[in-house]
């Protein structure tokens, strides 16, 4: 399965924010997206999400997976992927493990437990607490333990290590590499070094 | 689908107070109305079904700006419209304004009966308006997540709705109370009304969630 942007350009409120931007990512590749405040790094990736119209170029994911992996074809970029934007998608009214639950049921492809999920971001035993009464980084693992409830492929992460702590940052790259050892792809914008080896880097902001 | 209409029933009940404040409101509007009309049973018992139709109306309008708000603001929005190629974004909405209906609105459509003692009604009339309110309320809630859906980046969006979902709510309102007189006044049809005011549920059911999702989808900027 291969994600191919060719010469994509995005806009905001009439005005180009990026524009000439092509990648190609194949499985078990991952692109880290950086630059500075304001140069569109959350722009791509929601135009890439398909939640922002093209402005200009194409967007696009070519390939299925293999039969034989569970998989199935994803008809648009928008099915095949997990998108973690700046906020959590999750109800301070319900309990982690309620919110987790229904992200499961809803996405569909369900992959780890929601208690698995959890122990993988190191939140064990907390599923019953409401969301609310968590901490900022707590939250923040919470959603990460979004990602993994259900099977996507590719995962786009805007800024995912916001509010976490170094060992949570270490356990989140960790569970990136797997993510990526499995065949999966990821496209991070961020400005912190997420750990990830062998990743492609592009540069936002500047000409071209 | 299932999950969600749980989770937005689950949210309605634990976040508080959805339920309640139309009920309050709904409460609030018909006790004011003997004391403004005046003591005059029969004309009570005339104008009942009316402003218990009335009632019920603006008190729908009240929690649908919170429809896709909260949704908005927490980011499930972008998640929900995301997974547009795996659940129908239009059936996502359709669940919503279920969940919405049985979770804000059937609170007052179990009220109305007793709200109607309040009106000097007969019981054979209460039960009129609180069926033709049970079969015509889900109208209003689709119409209003069409509404809700275009105000939704709106940051005081709930005034915005009310002006635009009201004028559509009018056939609504008109066939809902002249059913519920026609349960009473003799000559009127009671048949009749209340067969269009279900078609016209039916017919919001498809387009209504169909217009919010097409606002929906344009709408995540």
């Amino acid at each position: 399965m291969r994600l191919i942007a060719e010469n994509l350009g995005g806009e905001r409120g009439g005005d180009t924010v990026f524009s000439g931007i092509g990648f190609a990512l194949e499985d078990g590749q991952a692109l880290v997206v950086t630059g500075p405040n304001g140069s569109g790094k959350s722009t791509l990736l929601r135009v890439i999400a398909g939640l922002l119209p093209v402005a200009e170029g194409s967007v696009k994911i070519e390939g299925v997976m293999k039969i034989e992996d569970g998989g199935e074809a994803f008809p648009s970029v928008a099915s095949a992927c997990h998108y973690l934007g700046h906020q959590n998608a999750m109800k301070t009214a319900l309990s982690v493990a309620e919110n987790l639950r229904f992200w499961r049921d809803f996405n569909g492809d369900g992959q780890l437990d929601v208690e698995e999920a959890l122990e993988s971001v190191g939140l064990g035993g907390i599923g019953h607490l409401p969301f609310g009464y968590l901490s900022t980084g707590q939250r923040r693992r919470a959603a990460i333990a979004k990602l993994l409830v259900s099977h996507r492929p590719l995962w786009l992460l805007d800024e995912p290590t916001a509010g976490l702590d170094k060992a949570s940052e270490a356990r989140f790259s960790g569970l990136m590499t797997r993510h990526c050892e499995e065949g999966g792809m990821i496209v991070a914008a961020t400005h912190l070094p997420l750990g990830l080896d062998g990743a492609k880097a592009l540069v936002m902001g500047e000409a071209g | 689908m299932l999950a969600l209409f749980l989770r937005d029933i689950r949210l309605n009940i634990r976040a508080g107070g959805g339920a309640l404040t139309g009920v309050i409101f709904f409460l609030a509007v018909i006790a004011t109305i003997p004391f403004g009309v005046g003591p005059d049973l029969k004309l009570l018992a005339r104008i009942g079904p009316a402003i218990l139709w009335i009632g019920a109306l603006l008190s729908c309008l009240l929690g649908l700006d919170r429809l896709f708000q909260a949704d908005r603001e927490d980011g499930s929005l972008d998640l929900l419209v995301l997974g547009n190629d795996r659940n129908m974004l239009a059936l996502t909405v359709l669940t919503k304004c279920l969940a919405h209906w049985a979770g804000s609105v059937l609170p007052l459509v179990i009220a109305a009966p007793l709200l109607g003692l309040f009106m000097n009604m007969e019981p054979l009339g209460i039960g009129a308006t609180a069926l033709t309110l049970l079969v015509g309320t889900p109208a209003i809630t689709f119409i209003g997540a069409a509404g809700a859906a275009v105000a939704v980046a709106l940051p005081r969006g709930g005034l915005l709705i009310s002006v635009l979902v009201l004028p559509l709510t009018i056939p609504v309102l008109i066939f809902g109370v002249s059913a519920s007189y026609g349960a009473t006044a003799n000559p009127d049809p009671f048949l009749q009304p209340f067969l269009i005011l279900a078609a016209l549920t039916l017919f919001l059911a498809v387009l209504g969630p169909v217009s919010a999702a097409l606002a929906l989808r344009h709408g995540t900027d």
